[in-house]
């Protein structure tokens, strides 16, 4: 995986090399470069700053998808101790493509619940990609319903490109599994906590993603449709999905704009995959603080403020009531489906 | 003997005399069993073929006109319009396609909701069109959804839904994912008082609608044939490269992997609810007398 660049990172690998190469002929010819060296550095400096402080949302998206992202796993091994995995929702099967357990974050004790992509195929085959069937999000849970029962703050880690599309998880009713989880989590009885750390698909990132606070790292996104689901039906070309990312207001900084995250966690210089400690760091950061900040607060008022959270979003005006026909009217021509 | 010559292949003979054309909007064509029906005839019987059954769709206001008692229908936030809050840039403006679905449908929106008496019962009800913008969920269809099921939960009545959609609306991006929440967050509050929803699910309904309230009723009930399910066949097909199972995603299916508690032909809808209301319409806990 270390040779996996996308195309703008690739003029920053150039010089990278060139760098590398002039401080080996330094050394091994035992001349003076250093005013060469400087140079490089000085522009490579420069390059990094231009390219990452004007990334568009689609090369956010990408940043989001690199392969060499940390994963949630990445984090705990980096923020958490005493990591027990619990297994399996009880009904039908472990999904791996959620991962949950006990976990000890700084002071506190809570459940960590995530997705989980894979870094290789065997891992991807084993995790689905990050995709999760319905005995995910019933996995889900039921962990956090455990949590709910002791009395632990629940985090949740979102990494999806979206549920899983697909035979068995129709037939075991993966949108049941996804709502049953929107109506528990808003009223489940204790602080909940959801960070943003690559992909926020859809309804699969917001089947895990009900909460009292929503955090978002820097280069992840959080989006109703994936951009090339929308290019595809908007655009009749998935080859549009660069368009649809800008027209979707998907990335950390619209979202804060759009008042749906509570705060935006900085990335290093070249995305989180450059440094997987100091994004780690920073998450813990943003995480305890909002969570010493949540069990502050009395349960009744925990409860009354995330109801209204969701309750306030939405955008819409008011006009004169239209004449409305009773009557039979012919059928319309069938509009497009939407995601 | 044969009675007529052979003279080679008949010619196409073209005419200049116009096509006989059916006035518009008379015959109705059954989409299932290619029946050329009586416009009137198939309105008359609740928009279901005489012939095969098939359950054409059917627009908000007439199937309030279905199951509300006669009279006793009261329209709410009749008044609420969709705002392109991100500024959609695609290949029409959103503003535009409003407008035109506006002017198509005569509603302001996706979703007409109400209280209303049926079988006697207070409910509040909330009746999906998919004629506008494929009844995609956006602001205002989350917005007067949350606010019909809040309501109930005030006057502690039942609400009942009946859903269709494509799913969420993308022209609104994550404002309307988040929908998803707020609705199925105002139904936990309902739920926690003891009050009914019945969901009443018609062709077709799927992915964000699907994945929220649609799918929290108490008693879940689905039109025949109609298409269920989270995410569209063909993204299946493609995703998993494998053949579909015949019946995917129908009332059927789902009723045969137990996810609907049952399937209720469009003539019999309006009697069924009624008698769930009978039973479970109030929260007193009540004994039939036996004489």
């Amino acid at each position: 995986m270390k040779w996996f660049t996308l195309d703008f990172e690739k003029p920053i690998l150039e010089l990278e090399e060139a760098l590398r190469a002039l401080r080996k002929q330094s050394e091994e010819q035992k001349i003076d470069l250093s005013s060469q060296i400087t140079q490089i550095e000085q522009k490579l400096e420069a390059l990094r700053k231009d390219i990452f402080e004007h990334l568009t949302p689609w090369q956010r998206v990408q940043l989001a998808r690199h392969p060499r992202r940390p994963y949630m796993l990445d984090y705990l091994q980096r923020i958490a101790t005493d990591f027990i995995e619990l297994h399996g929702d009880r009904r039908y099967a472990d999904d791996r493509a959620i991962v949950g357990g006990l976990a000890t974050i700084g002071p506190h004790r809570v459940m960590v619940v995530g997705h989980q992509k894979g870094r290789d195929t065997k891992e991807n085959l084993m995790r689905n990609f990050g995709s999760a069937h319905p005995e995910g999000y019933r996995k889900a849970l039921r962990l956090m319903q455990l949590a709910e029962k002791f009395r632990l703050p629940i985090v949740t880690f979102i990494d999806t490109p979206g549920a899983y599309p697909g035979v068995g998880a129709e037939e075991r009713h993966i949108a049941e599994s996804i709502a049953v989880n929107l109506r528990e989590m808003m009223v489940l009885r204790t602080p909940i906590i959801a960070i943003v750390i690559g992909e926020g698909g859809s309804g699969g990132a917001l089947g895990i993603g009900v909460a009292d606070r929503l955090l978002i790292l820097e280069n992840a996104y959080y989006s109703v449709i994936s951009p090339e689901g929308c290019a595809a039906i908007l655009w009749k070309d998935r080859a549009n999905a660069a368009q649809a990312a800008a027209a979707l207001k998907l990335t950390a900084k619209d979202l804060l704009d759009l008042n749906i995250v509570d705060e935006v966690i900085p990335e290093p210089l070249g995305g989180a995959h450059k440094d997987y400690d100091v994004t780690a760091a920073n998450l813990k950061k943003a995480l305890l603080k909002h969570l010493d900040r949540l069990l502050d607060l009395d349960e009744a008022e925990l409860l009354e403020q995330r109801y209204k959270k969701y309750r306030k979003i939405g955008e819409f005006a008011r006009s004169t009531p239209r004449k409305r026909r009773m009557a039979a009217r012919p059928e319309a021509a069938p509009a497009p489906t939407e995601s | 003997m044969e009675v007529f010559e052979k003279t080679g292949q008949p010619k196409i003979i073209e005419t200049k005399q116009k096509k006989h054309e059916l006035p518009p909007g008379l015959w109705v064509k059954c989409k299932q069993c290619g029946e050329m029906l009586f416009a009137k005839e198939l309105a008359n019987n609740l928009k279901v073929c005489t012939h095969c059954d098939y359950h054409f769709g059917m627009s908000a206001p007439e199937r309030i006109a279905m199951l509300a008692d006669e009279g006793t229908f009261e329209e709410t936030d009749a008044d609420l319009v969709s705002v392109d809050k991100l500024g959609f840039t695609g290949v029409a403006s959103y503003t535009d396609r409003l407008k035109a679905y506006q002017r198509q449908t005569g509603l302001n929106d996706a979703v007409v909701t109400g209280f209303c008496k049926l079988n006697g019962h207070p409910v509040s009800l909330a009746v999906m069109d998919f004629s506008f913008l494929g009844a995609s969920m956006g602001s205002v269809v989350g917005e007067k959804i949350t606010r019909a099921i809040e309501a109930a939960t005030e006057r502690e009545i039942p609400v009942v839904i009946v859903s269709t959609s494509g799913g969420a609306r993308m022209y609104e991006g994550i404002l309307s994912l988040m929908q998803m929440a707020k609705t199925s967050g105002a139904l936990a509050r309902h739920a926690q008082e003891r009050l009914l929803f019945i969901s009443i699910l018609t062709h077709p309904t799927t992915a964000g609608v699907m994945a929220s309230f649609a799918s929290l009723g108490d008693i879940i009930l689905a039109e025949p044939k109609a298409l269920i399910g989270f995410a569209g066949p063909r993204v299946i097909k493609e995703t998993t490269q494998q053949e579909l199972p015949e019946g995917f995603q129908t009332s059927e299916f789902l009723l045969d992997h137990g996810l609907i508690d049952a399937i209720v032909h469009r003539k019999q809808l309006k009697p069924t609810v009624g008698k769930l209301l009978d039973y479970l319409g109030n929260r007193r806990f009540t004994t039939r007398k036996n004489n």
